[in-house]
């Protein structure tokens, strides 16, 4: 046969990136958990086999369907001290975990983004103002500046994305400064700029779309940190309010009850810990694919 | 002649890469006597670096002598313990780098380094005092005053200098030289070799010296070895040689020699490049680049006489040259 | 790092100190709710009473004005009353700062003995199966949410082995006179070896809870600047002249494979600092930690303003200390 090889379609280097992740197990893999625990998470009113929130003392501390003994059938993975359903709780608890670091991780990157932008292409004063900030926003550790912020507002939901977002938004903005001042040197902005660009187009039309990826890359694997700065604020009682499950102050309930009935407190453990090693995996393969630099150093 | 210093016998290092093992040296024959300097000349990939960090039992892992004899002071390196070889270096061979600058520890003073030789080795002397007298001996002035000093607060040459102090502190037998100078500029090169000559003519020191530069050897080097794709192509007393060759790839190399007595003469660097060394054929190496290649070239070429204490790997090597 | 990078630094100390008590000021004073009110919430307190209290914290003076008296105040050390304890805040705070400090000293130490031995030997053996064991070990380290590993460790050791003890940091029965506020030291300098080892049968469990994902990180980070110093030329060098092992590993190559290290370490310092709250809350550790959470719940804000403040500088001041580390480290950057 003498057909004439098909010329191998040309990819965009998003799309060799793209590429280079799909073949990547490990990620293809850890991003399915973290897709499945997000469709759990939307899906949690409809599939959780109770109600999270139903307490009946009767079931109290019963145990789950391995166990043999005080069994409450139903109830898989046993009942906290109130005698509510655990795996109904882990599953409407995926909800917390997963909006509150959508929600963070979002809201700062887009907040880092243009501040970055803004520092990295006007400099003078926006720059100093900006790095100013950065740097004494950094000089917090990340859960005393967080604890501190939800001591002075109190708890709830709202509160834990403001409270992390404050802090949240220095990393992308340090990562989109550097690359836009990078940036600002290139050929293709000193050629918008001599066409008389305005510095906002330059920003947002020319800079902006060739720092995205490592934005991106920056927020899935800050993704997994806020996961577990959301459980730990939770646990500490910080977080979201009950009756509303939450993996973090799920944790804390068992606490009391570690000899009688080890699960209250170790399955919503497991379950944060699964979810952000996953999410950690699944960045890890991203940066691999987007950054090939990074990938042949290590 | 004597029993030589260094006695290495079908030397063969692989590394292995993903298209199959990779032998930088191939079947390496050579002998170095006490108080002779080898020059060892051959292109970076010709296995001569390779083969004298075999003979140190430095070859990075992954890769590892495969077979061949190293004989060192009638000891075989090759069946020593890993504890009895780190005794010899230093002590018996030691190594001089090209780049003095990324040889010796940013972060460790001068006079550490050297005293630290001394010491690993139990030689039975004040370090201080020893060391004071090495870059003394190297021409580092005011010596006892620069102990303290780190690599970066030294001159090129001042570096290059302690380096090889530092290198023969242990009074070793033999040194290799890999690219001594090649980083120095012309006064400071000349400073280098003298310092080897006199140590050789003083004490009996064995310089095996690696270069690209056959002006380096044909100025310092009684005898030269010639090295090319991990085989050694030619030996023989260096006068002999560049004036003689008996292998197309060293007269090659004298070709693109610019000569002092006749600066005008046309240089003609050798065209072609060097064979992939991991897809390699039983037959001459060089064929692919020779003018002079023929037929039973594809057939294994050994290493062979030619003429008084000299060997060729080429099976035209007494139509080389007249 | 250059010379002049830690003169930068010397000069953005002050800078970065300022912004910091700048912004714990904000927090209080821009949150939405009014202190006084929260403060007063349960209890039965009178119109005058609460303007009282207002005036006594200076809430009726202009913003500028108020943040001028806070931060002289802080720098005299005098944050208010902490009510909870009726007593003042520096008080509260100097006793209970030993025992965070011990805790996160310990854990420092447990991460490092635990992650250099480790970064290096992954390093020598490239791609072996320790290498893979420690990067997968170290994502797993990472991953892990402190408190949970806390109440793991406590279910192990405490409730099914009865090894360890959880809760304070002493019985009571082996008390020994406070000299330092460190009872590793203390207990050594009453002559008590018995109470010694009963001190550090309290910490271990929280210090292994705070130093063991600290030295995951670290011993990644030590890996990989091992990695690239061992290719360097020197270390091939010290090999030819005939050292021992040992020492090429451990002082040619790791002088300069921790220099990048130290970096992430004063990084790491802020995760212990964090994290020390979470842990002394699990283990029940009398330390600063454990009161600014119980001090949440009370509202007694005076203490958590001072503790959040002091973690603040305790930290931006660790993290000079580690440029100056680095620059010690570096005889480049020495004069």
């Amino acid at each position: 046969m003498s057909a004439v090889a098909a010329p191998l379609p040309a990819l965009s280097p998003t799309g060799l990136a793209l590429r280079r992740l799909l073949r990547n197990g490990t990620a293809v893999a850890s991003g399915a958990v973290v897709l499945g625990v997000a469709l759990l998470a939307v899906l949690a009113p409809w599939i959780a086999p109770q109600d999270p929130t139903d307490a009946d003392l009767f079931r109290r501390l019963c145990a789950p369907a391995w166990h043999g003994e005080t069994v409450e059938p139903g109830f898989w993975l046993g009942c906290d001290s109130l005698g509510r359903d655990i795996l109904s709780r882990l599953i409407h608890g995926a909800r917390v975990s997963l909006s509150v670091a959508a929600l963070v991780v979002g809201i700062a990157a887009v907040i880092g983004t243009l501040a970055g932008l803004a520092a990295g292409y006007l400099r003078g004063w926006t720059d100093i103002l900006v790095s100013r900030l950065v740097d004494t926003l950094l000089g917090f550790p990340y859960l005393v500046f967080a604890i501190g912020l939800m001591a002075m507002m109190g708890p709830g939901l709202h509160n834990i994305v403001l409270a992390l977002v404050l802090k949240e938004w220095i990393f992308t903005c340090r990562v989109v400064r550097g690359e836009t001042l990078a940036a600002r040197e290139q050929d293709y902005v000193e050629a918008a700029r001599a066409l008389g660009c305005s510095p906002r187009h330059i920003m947002l039309r020319e800079i902006l779309p060739n720092v995205l990826s490592p934005v991106l890359v920056v927020a899935t694997f800050r993704m997994a940190y806020v996961i577990i700065m959301e459980a730990s604020l939770s646990f500490l009682g910080l977080g979201v309010q009950p009756p509303t499950p939450s993996w973090g102050s799920m944790v804390s309930d068992g606490r009391d009850f570690l000899v009688d009935a080890w699960w209250v407190s170790t399955l919503p453990g497991l379950c944060i810990l699964a979810l952000v090693l996953s999410i950690n995996l699944a960045s890890q393969g991203l940066r691999d694919a987007f950054d090939p630099r990074l990938h042949q150093s290590s | 002649m004597r029993e030589p210093l260094l006695r290495v016998r079908n030397l063969r290092t692989v590394f292995p890469t993903r298209r199959g093992p990779l032998a930088a040296a191939d079947g390496v024959d050579f002998d170095i006597a006490a108080g002779e300097a080898l020059g060892v000349v051959g292109e970076s990939g010709s296995g001569k670096s390779v083969t004298f960090l075999s003979v140190l039992g430095l070859v990075r892992p992954p890769g590892r002598i495969e077979a061949g004899e190293i004989e060192l002071d009638g000891q075989d390196l090759r069946t020593l313990p890993p504890a009895a070889l780190r005794s010899l270096r230093g002590r018996t061979v030691a190594l001089a780098m090209q780049d003095a600058l990324s040889a010796l520890n940013p972060s460790l003073a001068i006079g550490t380094q050297v005293t630290e030789t001394l010491r690993a080795h139990a030689i039975p002397v004040d370090p201080r005092t020893e060391a004071v007298r090495l870059l003394t001996r190297v021409g580092i002035p005011d010596a006892a005053r620069r102990l303290g000093d780190y690599p970066h607060q030294f001159s090129g040459g001042m570096r290059q200098r302690a380096m090889i102090a530092i290198a023969l502190a242990a009074r070793p037998r033999l040194l290799v030289a890999d690219e001594p100078t090649t980083a120095l500029d012309v006064t400071i090169r000349a400073q280098v070799l003298d310092l080897l000559d006199e140590l050789r003519a003083e004490s009996g020191l064995a310089v095996a010296m690696i270069t690209h530069d056959l002006a380096v050897v044909a100025e310092r080097c009684p005898r030269v070895m010639v090295m090319y794709a991990g085989q050694v192509v030619e030996s023989g007393p260096t006068a002999e040689v560049i004036a003689h060759p008996r292998h197309p790839y060293t007269r090659g190399l004298t070709e693109s020699l610019p000569s002092l007595d006749d600066p005008d003469r046309v240089l003609h660097p050798i065209p072609g490049q060097v064979p992939d060394l991991a897809a390699l054929d039983a037959g001459c190496r060089f064929r692919n680049r020779c003018v002079m290649a023929v037929a039973g070239c594809a057939q294994p070429v050994p290493l062979l006489p030619a003429g008084e204490g000299r060997l060729s790997r080429c099976i035209r090597a007494a139509e080389v040259t007249p | 790092m250059s010379f002049p990078r830690v003169l930068e630094r010397l000069v953005q100390l002050p800078v970065v100190l300022f912004g910091v008590s700048l912004v714990v000021f904000l927090m209080i004073t821009l949150t939405p709710g009014d202190p006084v009110e929260i403060m007063l919430a349960d209890q039965r307190a009178t119109e005058e009473q609460a303007a009282m209290l207002r005036a006594d914290l200076g809430l009726d003076r202009p913003l500028v004005e108020r943040y001028l008296v806070f931060l002289g105040n802080a720098v005299t050390g005098d944050f208010g009353l902490s009510f909870f304890h009726r007593r003042p805040v520096i008080e509260v705070i100097a006793e209970r700062l030993p025992a965070t400090i011990e805790l996160t000293l310990v854990a420092l130490l447990i991460a490092l003995l635990v992650a250099v031995p480790l970064g290096v030997a992954a390093a020598v053996r490239r791609d072996s199966w320790l290498d893979r064991g420690l990067s997968a070990l170290s994502l797993f380290g990472v991953s892990l949410p402190g408190f949970w590993f806390g109440i793991l460790l406590i279910l192990l050791f405490a409730v099914q082995l009865g090894l360890l003890p959880v809760g304070g940091r002493i019985p009571f029965d082996a008390e020994v006179p406070r000299l330092t506020g460190f009872l590793l030291l203390d207990t050594l300098a009453a002559g008590r070896p018995d109470a010694f080892l009963r001190a550090l049968s309290h910490l271990l469990l929280p210090a292994v809870t705070l130093g063991l994902p600290a030295a995951a990180l670290l011993a990644r980070v030590i890996r990989s600047s091992m990695v690239e110093v061992l290719a360097a030329d020197y270390v091939l060098f010290a090999e030819a002249k005939g050292l021992p092992r040992r020492r090429v590993l451990y002082v040619h190559a790791l002088k300069n494979a921790l220099i990048p290290a130290v970096t992430v370490l004063a990084i790491e310092m802020g995760q212990l600092l964090g994290g020390s709250m979470i842990v002394e809350t699990v283990f029940g550790w009398p330390g600063l930690g454990r009161v600014v959470v119980e001090s949440i719940f009370a509202r007694n804000y005076p203490l958590v303003q001072a503790a959040v403040l002091l973690y603040a500088v305790i930290y931006v001041l660790l993290n000079f200390c580690a440029d100056l580390l680095y620059a010690a480290l570096n005889p480049k950057v020495r004069l």
